[in-house]
């Protein structure tokens, strides 16, 4: 495993190196899809449902097409002619592009006007004329589990219901052994709200088809541009668009979170109507519709119970799960496991029983769950396995922390086999509760609890001990529409020993070009200054599966430090020719080789790349160039220990978070400031849901709260002075020891503020409170206690 | 109509549909593409310039009202090296995505110019029109204090990262 020793003037691993990629954002110079402008482009916009669930009656296009400016309405008849009015989704479900007869959810779209402006598209949009007439929605999951309900996908020729799949593992007959001879069992309802990425800019994309060459470019705002050039290449291959014929370019992206993961309609009408006319189609949604129609997150109804002794050892868990997936199942997950990562859902916890099953179903409210900045459901699992451990540890009269302690896995137990069968890579979780709790003062904070409570007041206290599941993934595993998930680096070194390495993923602000230029720099001795990092382009990059997931520097990273590696062996062979050693008599840091015993005799890597192209030995295949494709062997699995301190107003239930420490372990840390950033980042969009977001819908199906008026996106005001810090358990499976952590963050904050939240208000009695916990939520609660 | 605007210190006539909103007009017709579009109802502040000095989200107002005004965008910030800010969200890691930067950026010249040592909750409240959805806003805030600083000629604190 690769040590981090570089010099800061080298800028590998462990230095704190300022961004690349700033300078062009920082000036205006960034270069989004909203920002392509192409000769002769025209703008789409879409007509959207005003039902949650309706028979389309008809279409009248003939105001719109008198609208000055306007081209083209495209309905779903007209891509029926085509075969494009159904494409696959990412679960292997079929989604509407555009309906021809029923409309699914609220602002699902209908029809496409195409104009040659903004304007004049929004004009056309406004003129067309739909008649629907509304049925009755099924917007209650268990509503729409029940037998008698109307069966939604009536598409589907043979399906009798609205129930997707079925999911469970474990050990049922003894997980219920122990439940039934355990002397404690928690149990607790609680549902993880649907809710949105609401990335800051929304999804869009410039489609550019070229008659003469039958050649399609696709600029678009995705975070997988591989996956999705090979999405295309299925919905469209029949039309003569096949895969070497097509070029996905995903420019600068303004935020991602998951959302940027799935195939939208509005991309595939722009490419069928650019197919159609021969023109550049622009497509940029705007908010409201990112907001009503773009992939969910969450959505999960959750029972969890936990079995322990009196001393307070955990035995077993069971979870039973509800997943509202919309009209399809559109989710961003691997085939392989339909709720994903929930069996992840144990926790850090060292017991080894579980039983979890889980249904999905179809109701009418918009498709495809995200797995909004986490991996695969990990954020539902542990706020699961968080709460219940606090539920548990109330039960007992026990402090949680002391609790966790008592049920840690042990240092010296990894690697760990889960009772669902994952085998934990490494992790202290001792360490990283015992380091969170001396930097936020547990004791004290306690004490003053005491105090406060005494005085009528109420504090809280919330803590949550992770295990955090990254890397998707090892290819046994993981696959998206059978594609098997590795990931991928090239690295080209230039004679004067500058490079340019591209990968197979696509950052969306997690500074990849700093941090793999620090990996191929702490490999090589190649300054990371002088590596140039691409991306986005399949046109040139390495096949990949793209980012999401935590997923980057577990398999590119890895990627790159394999082919960095590559290099170095090849370069050994070049010392050797011009040392006129044998290569055992070498020795190598990064940036030089040396013969043994004699350091004067040494060459750069620098003088060591020219030769490769100017004077490498009879034989050896001239250039210095390596790719690599990695398919990691496990999963990493970062973990944290995150503690929220709450103050709540008795009289009108506003929540204060005074103070929150996070400390994170992802292994080997490559860039403490982006790192540290990443975390920053993932807290606020933790308390986002803890504490304010919730995509709300009424019985009609009407979204309540499609707007950021209403669609409660934290602020500066809202959001607190983060505490952050780390432990270090290298992965001991990882080429440089990394584990990921941009969704950590995520993962661990929900169940810290929702555990400080309910801990202040333990002494009146309230022992859960879904998230998001607003103040009226809290008020409401006081009151029915009659504690206000 | 006609409009004469003054953006970033060069004069502009257009000719333009009276319903162009500013923002549309600053992309599309002067092809500064800096300031960025992100909500429809002015929550987001991706699309905040100045205007006669003046933060202004310029999705809000038409283009015809900065008639005889001087507009200034993110590309103006600095006729040669960076300014301040730009140097401080660089320094001090205040972006991720880059989306809300140029936004966040105007709206802290305001701030900045109106308050020269703000304290940490007159930044925040300062910047509660702009969201953003990447840093936790821990680093938009330290990065408007090294601005600060800066500006009023003294010495930024540390930009390297805290850990506790």
């Amino acid at each position: 495993m690769i040590q981090c020793k570089t010099s800061k003037a080298i800028g590998g691993m462990g230095h704190s190196m300022k961004r690349k990629e700033d300078a062009r954002f920082i000036q205006g110079k960034g270069h989004y899809v909203d920002d392509i402008k192409l000769e002769g482009m025209l703008y789409m916009d879409i007509v959207r449902s005003p039902y949650a669930y309706a028979k389309i009656k008809n279409i009248d296009i003939s105001e719109a097409m008198k609208v000055p400016g306007v081209a083209a309405v495209v309905t779903g008849k007209d891509l029926e002619k085509y075969n494009l009015h159904w494409m696959p989704t990412l679960m292997s479900d079929t989604q509407m592009v555009l309906p021809t007869d029923t409309v699914m959810y609220q602002s699902q779209e209908v029809a496409a006007v195409i104009a040659t402006s903004r304007y004049a598209a929004r004009d056309g949009r406004e003129a067309v004329k739909v008649e629907y007439e509304p049925m009755k929605p099924l917007m209650d999951p268990y509503k729409a589990m029940d037998p008698s309900s109307p069966v939604l996908r009536t598409d589907k020729k043979d399906k009798k219901d609205n129930h997707i799949w079925h999911w469970e593992v474990g050990d049922k007959n003894k997980t219920e052994e122990v439940f039934k001879n355990a002397e404690v069992v928690v149990e607790q309802d609680m549902y993880i709200p649907r809710i949105h990425v609401a990335s800051i800019e929304t999804c869009g994309c410039v489609a550019d088809y070229d008659k003469i060459n039958n050649h399609l470019t696709m600029y678009m705002t995705t975070q997988a541009p591989h996956a999705i050039r090979t999405v295309i290449a299925l919905v469209a291959g029949h039309v003569g668009l096949t895969e070497e014929k097509i070029r996905v370019v995903s420019p600068d992206i303004g935020g991602g979170f998951g959302g940027k993961v799935p195939v939208y309609p509005g991309y595939v009408i722009a490419i069928a109507v650019s197919f159609l006319v021969g023109k550049p189609v622009k497509w940029i949604e705007d908010r409201s519709e990112n907001l009503q129609a773009d992939s969910f997150a969450r959505d999960y109804h959750i029972k969890v119970e936990m079995a322990g002794t009196k001393a307070g050892k955990i035995q077993a868990t069971r979870f039973k799960v509800l997943a509202d997936h919309g009209y399809t199942d559109a989710a961003a997950n691997p085939s392989k496991f339909p709720t994903g990562m929930f069996s992840i859902g144990t926790g850090s916890y060292d017991y080894d029983t579980t039983f979890m099953e889980a249904d999905a179903v179809y109701t009418n409210k918009p498709p495809g769950g995200v797995a909004y900045r986490c991996s695969f459901r990990v954020t539902e699992a542990v706020h699961a396995i968080e709460r219940i451990t606090d539920r548990f540890a109330l039960e007992l009269g026990r402090d949680p922390a002391d609790l966790r302690f008592q049920n840690f896995i042990k240092k010296e137990d990894f690697p760990w086999k889960s009772p669902t069968g994952w085998s934990y890579d490494s992790g202290d979780y001792h360490a990283g509760l015992k380091k969170a709790m001396e930097a936020i003062d547990y004791e004290g904070l306690r004490k003053e609890q005491i105090q406060k409570r005494a005085e009528g007041k109420l504090m809280g206290i919330g803590i949550s001990t992770f295990t955090e599941i990254v890397g998707a993934g090892p290819s046994k595993d993981f696959d998206i529409l059978g594609i098997k998930m590795f990931d991928s680096a090239e690295i080209r070194v230039h004679p004067t020993g500058k490079a340019i390495a591209r990968f197979g993923t696509k950052s969306q602000g997690q500074g990849h070009e700093t941090t793999y230029a620090q990996i191929v720099a702490e490999v090589l001795g190649i300054p990371a200054e002088n590596i140039q990092v691409e991306e986005g382009d399949t046109d040139t990059a390495p096949y990949g599966l793209g980012t999401y997931a935590s997923r980057s520097t577990p398999t590119a990273g890895a990627a790159a430090a394999v082919a960095a590696k590559k290099l170095v062996d090849k370069a050994r062979k070049i010392a050797a020719h011009l040392l006129e050693v044998s290569e055992d008599d070498l020795e190598w840091e990064p940036g030089k080789f040396w013969v043994k015993g004699a350091p004067e005799k040494s060459k750069s890597i620098q003088e060591i790349v020219f030769a490769a192209y100017t004077n490498f030995p009879q034989g050896l295949e001239a250039g210095f160039e390596a790719t690599h494709y990695y398919d990691p062997p496990n999963l990493t699995f970062p973990s944290g220990a995150y503690i929220c301190v709450v103050d709540i107003d008795k009289e009108t239930g506003h929540i204060t978070v005074r103070r929150f420490v996070a400390i994170d372990d992802c292994g080997h840390i490559i860039n403490p400031m982006i790192v540290q950033g990443q975390v920053h980042g993932g807290l606020t969009q933790g308390i986002a849901p803890a504490m304010y977001e919730e995509l709300i819908y009424d019985e009609e199906g009407n979204m309540l709260n499609g707007t950021f008026m209403d669609y409660l996106v934290p602020t500066a005001v809202e959001s607190p002075s983060w505490e952050t810090g780390h432990t270090v358990t290298p992965s001991p499976h990882h080429p440089i020891g990394a584990k990921g952590v941009g969704e950590s963050p995520t993962v661990g904050a929900p169940p810290a503020i929702a555990n400080a939240i309910v801990d202040a208000l333990s002494p009146y009695g309230i022992k859960h409170l879904d998230i998001p916990i607003t103040p009226f939520k809290v008020w409401k609660a006081l009151k029915e206690k009659g504690v206000i | 109509m006609k409009i004469n605007v003054t953006v970033n210190g060069t004069a502009h006539e257009a000719d333009i549909e009276p319903r162009t909103l500013l923002v549309h007009f600053i992309r599309e017709n002067l092809n500064l593409t800096g300031t960025h579009i992100g909500c429809d109802t002015s929550h987001c502040g991706a699309c905040t310039i100045l205007l006669d000095g003046q933060s202004v989200k310029s999705c809000t107002i038409l283009a015809v009202q900065a008639n005889d005004k001087t507009i200034q965008t993110i590309e103006g910030m600095a006729a040669n090296g960076l300014h301040p800010l730009q140097e401080g969200f660089h320094e001090n890691h205040g972006l991720h995505c880059g989306y809300c930067t140029p936004g966040m950026i105007m709206r802290a010249s305001e701030l900045l110019a109106n308050n020269p040592n703000p304290t940490e909750d007159e930044i925040r409240w300062g910047i509660s029109g702009n969201l953003c959805r990447c840093t936790g806003y821990n680093n938009i805030v330290k990065s408007i204090q090294y601005a600060s600083a800066k500006m009023r000629g003294e010495t930024p604190a540390s930009t390297e990262p805290q850990f506790v």
